[in-house]
């Protein structure tokens, strides 16, 4: 351009782009709009120095303010950690059922024993705790070691059939298909099955039951009730870990199933092991 | 091209082409790339604009610093500050009314209401929100009455800025910074005791015991006052402000704006009795200035409808107060709507030319014409007016009656998914749910938490030691949210599918305040 084109309405000088007879003016910026751009650039440059900025060939320059997200997110967990520093102490220092009474100390421990079954216990137990064939159900009133607070401690503290825990909670069913015979092990399951439902064949019940008074009552009580000092299951109730009906009893009975549970306490500390009770216990079963 | 011969020594110019080149900055086209402010010295108007000014200016700014020391009674549970946004708490009260969080929407349908109001006054009456109650407008006023009072007017004031640092201009300049200083301080002062108590702020701020983010947030509202009313002034309205772009679109032919009327001004002249000696036509306009001189914009009205212009009005008090000097009749700068101006510059406008001759509008005793077109408020109703008016209304009346019919008492309920139900030991099945109740008056209350449906069930609710039952009393604290953890146990006998569907009830037996849930209660298809 050689020519100074004139916008003939304003008296402007354009710039010389024309866009379809549109041509645009060229006012001057305002110096204090101009000297703002200026220091934007020298602020800028100020930050790549101050902070990290420039990228070399393994890191990037540090910056002289020393900042790191990496810092600083430690610097927030570490004040995380502090604050709730007096929940975690009160949790240390009282037992679980004393936890569960007091409103806040409860609702920490709920969310901080949640946190950690999310983590550590979901994959057996389910991700709302709701079990599976042959991994309880921590949600409903059924418990094979018992349901209060200080029993559910107890059980994740030292596990079940942990083998490398000499506290661990033993129990063993004896596989009856060596000890008696198919017809009794049909008669037994047909009466086992009675006591919560009905049978196909009721003249199985009451030999059933007298096989069961000769074998079973020892651990699993007169009434079939169960005996959660020995963790021997309740059988007259609603709720199967490995099923129910005959035949998912008889074969229970004959070669039963026997979950193995980890101890937890050396693993996680005495006080995450009372978050987790607690949490269990909140979970609507807890004696 | 034949070659120069040597012995000549002569170039002959016509062998060598002309390129049609220039340097790009050559000194031609160079422009500058920035342009320097022009300082701008408003002069101090008076008239009827400027008292109204003036009142506008009182009642803003009363409304502003003011509003945050008013109380109000709310009882025991309530701060008794009138304007409260409590952050802190989420609780926003103004006056009668306190407003949750999630009730925001009567803030934004408010602002909305401001939006459609805006578009109202300014089609009716142009932009009188830039010229008489923007907050930039009224403290760069404040700002001027500083330095007016501590400079002089126009004349003395251009004078001290031209003239050499003494130390008198010294002190008076240290003094006007140090008073804008001050004002600015005191902006940003108010602005917090919005959000927080105001008396226990402003001694805490004053004994150095309130929060950082308190002296941070007065800092920085301090600067941009200073800034804004003081430094930067018109820059703000002409280059940060994108209200002067929306305007265009707000204004129509209908809508007052101020104006000058060519049509009697036209053509102007500092020496109007040489010019009717002399057989021309020459208008009322005398070319004093006095309308640039008071703009606090720098522009001239003149030029017509500008996008600087704030419609603050000055003008026409300066050029009415020039007119009645002169014993002309006032308003050869007025609120005029463009096509009155159109028309009245038609009658001005001899047909076949272009140029004025204010003559033609007057009678032969120097009165005007009785075909002159006047404002009448009948312009002010057109279908546009109309439409924001009924829009404003409309989202007005919407506004109060949720406002008047609004719950103070609300239960939200979230159902267990994970798992959805349990089976239990005797075979009912139970569901939990979270359960949150709003107590949202500032008094503690007993709510009654009843299930309504669902045969046979019975609830029951964690960290309460109450028999299960079908009904519970529950204590909410005053204006707070209570959440539950609730329980619902059906029979194996009563459950009739797979999703039935219940009703939480709360109610609170004292007022009849009541609201209802309805719940999914689910459980596993065989247990039908």
């Amino acid at each position: 351009m050689s020519d100074q084109h004139i916008d003939e309405i304003s008296g402007v000088s354009t710039t010389g782009h024309e866009w379809d007879g549109i041509r645009e003016l060229n006012n001057p910026l305002p110096r204090w709009w101009v000297i703002t751009f200026y220091v934007t650039i020298v602020w800028a440059i100020g930050y790549t120095i101050a902070y990290p900025a420039w990228p070399l060939l393994h890191s990037a320059t540090s910056g002289v303010l020393g900042y790191s997200s990496r810092n600083e997110v430690k610097g927030e967990l570490a004040a995380a950690e502090t604050a709730k520093g007096k929940y975690v102490s009160a949790v240390e220092s009282k037992t679980v059922s004393e936890i569960a009474a007091d409103d806040t100390l409860r609702e920490f421990a709920v969310a901080a024993g949640g946190a950690a079954f999310k983590v550590n216990c979901i994959q057996c137990h389910g991700s709302g705790a709701q079990g599976s064939k042959g991994f309880p159900n921590l949600n409903d009133d059924d418990w094979l070691w018992g349901g209060k607070a200080d029993q559910i401690q107890q059980t994740i503290t030292h596990g079940i059939r942990f083998a490398a825990d000499p506290d661990t909670r033993l129990s063993e069913m004896p596989a009856f298909g060596d000890i008696i015979t198919n017809d009794q092990i049909a008669q037994v399951s047909a009466y086992v099955a009675s006591l919560s439902g009905k049978v196909a064949d009721a003249s199985l019940v009451e030999p059933g039951a007298k096989v069961f008074a000769e074998n079973c009552v020892a651990c699993h009580g007169d009434n079939a009730k169960g005996n959660k000092e020995l963790g021997g299951p309740d059988l007259t109730d609603a709720i199967w870990l490995y099923g129910s009906g005959e035949a998912a009893i008889a074969a229970q009975v004959r070669a039963p199933k026997m979950g193995v549970m980890p101890a937890w306490g050396a693993r996680l500390g005495e006080t995450k092991v009372k978050e987790l009770a607690v949490y269990v216990h909140s979970l609507g079963g807890g004696e | 091209m034949p070659p120069v011969r040597m012995e000549t020594h002569v170039l002959d110019n016509t062998q060598v082409e002309r390129l049609e080149a220039e340097a790009v900055n050559s000194a031609k086209t160079r422009q500058p790339l920035y342009a320097a402010r022009k300082k701008i010295f408003p002069k101090r108007a008076s008239g009827n604009f400027r008292r109204f000014k003036w009142l506008v200016m009182a009642i803003t700014l009363g409304i502003y610093y003011l509003t945050p020391w008013l109380r109000w009674d709310r009882g025991p549970f309530a701060p008794d500050q009138a304007v409260l946004l409590d952050l802190a708490n989420r609780r926003f009260y103004f006056f009668f009314i306190e407003i949750w969080p999630q009730e925001f929407y009567y803030v934004a349908g408010l602002l909305v209401m401001a939006g459609v109001g805006l578009f109202l006054i300014t089609s009716t009456v142009g932009r009188a929100w830039c010229g008489y109650t923007c907050p930039q407008t009224v403290w760069v006023d404040l700002f001027l009455v500083v330095e007016r009072a501590i400079e002089g007017d126009r004349n003395a004031r251009m004078k001290l800025d031209a003239g050499p640092w003494t130390a008198r201009k010294l002190l008076l300049r240290v003094s006007k910074h140090a008073i804008w200083l001050v004002i600015g301080a005191a902006t940003g002062g108010a602005w917090i005791f919005y959000f927080a108590d105001a008396p226990t702020l402003a001694r805490d701020l004053f004994t150095g015991a309130a929060a950082p983010i308190a002296y941070i947030t007065v800092a920085v509202l301090t600067a941009t006052t200073y800034t804004f009313g003081g430094l930067m002034r018109e820059q703000v309205c002409t280059y940060m402000c994108p209200w002067p772009r929306i305007q265009a679109a707000m204004l129509d032919e209908n809508s007052l704006t101020v104006t000058y009327n060519d049509w009697r001004g036209e053509p102007r002249s500092r020496h109007a009795k040489k010019v009717v000696a002399a057989g021309l036509p020459v208008g009322d306009c005398v070319d004093c200035n006095a309308c640039v001189a008071v703009c606090p914009m720098g522009i001239d009205i003149r030029d017509g409808q500008q996008l600087e212009c704030i419609t603050c009005a000055l003008c026409i008090d300066a050029c009415d107060g020039v007119m009645d000097k002169l014993g002309r009749e006032g308003g050869l700068i007025s609120y005029a709507t463009l096509s009155d101006y159109n028309a009245n510059m038609m009658l001005a406008t001899a047909s076949g030319s272009t140029s004025v001759n204010p003559s033609l509008v007057r009678k032969a005793d120097g009165t005007f014409t009785d075909k002159l077109a006047h404002f009448h408020i009948r312009k002010i109703f057109r279908p546009r007016t109309y439409i924001y008016m009924a829009v404003w209304s409309l989202i007005g009346v919407g506004l109060l009656y949720s406002l008047l019919t609004r719950d103070r008492l609300e239960v939200h309920v979230l159902h267990d998914r994970n798992p959805q139900f349990v089976t239990l030991s005797d075979g009912s099945i139970r569901n939990g749910y979270t359960v949150k109740l709003l107590n949202m008056i500032p008094e503690p209350r007993t709510i009654m938490v009843t299930m309504q449906g669902l045969p046979g069930a019975e609830m029951s609710v964690v960290g309460i030691d109450l028999p299960v039952g079908r009904s519970v009393p529950i204590s909410v604290e005053p204006d707070r949210l209570k959440m539950l953890k609730i329980f619902v146990r059906q029979p194996a006998g009563h459950i009739q599918g797979a999703a039935q569907t219940f009703t939480f009830r709360v109610e609170d037996k004292a007022s009849f305040e009541a609201d209802e849930y309805t719940a999914t209660f689910n459980a596993p298809e065989i247990a039908r």
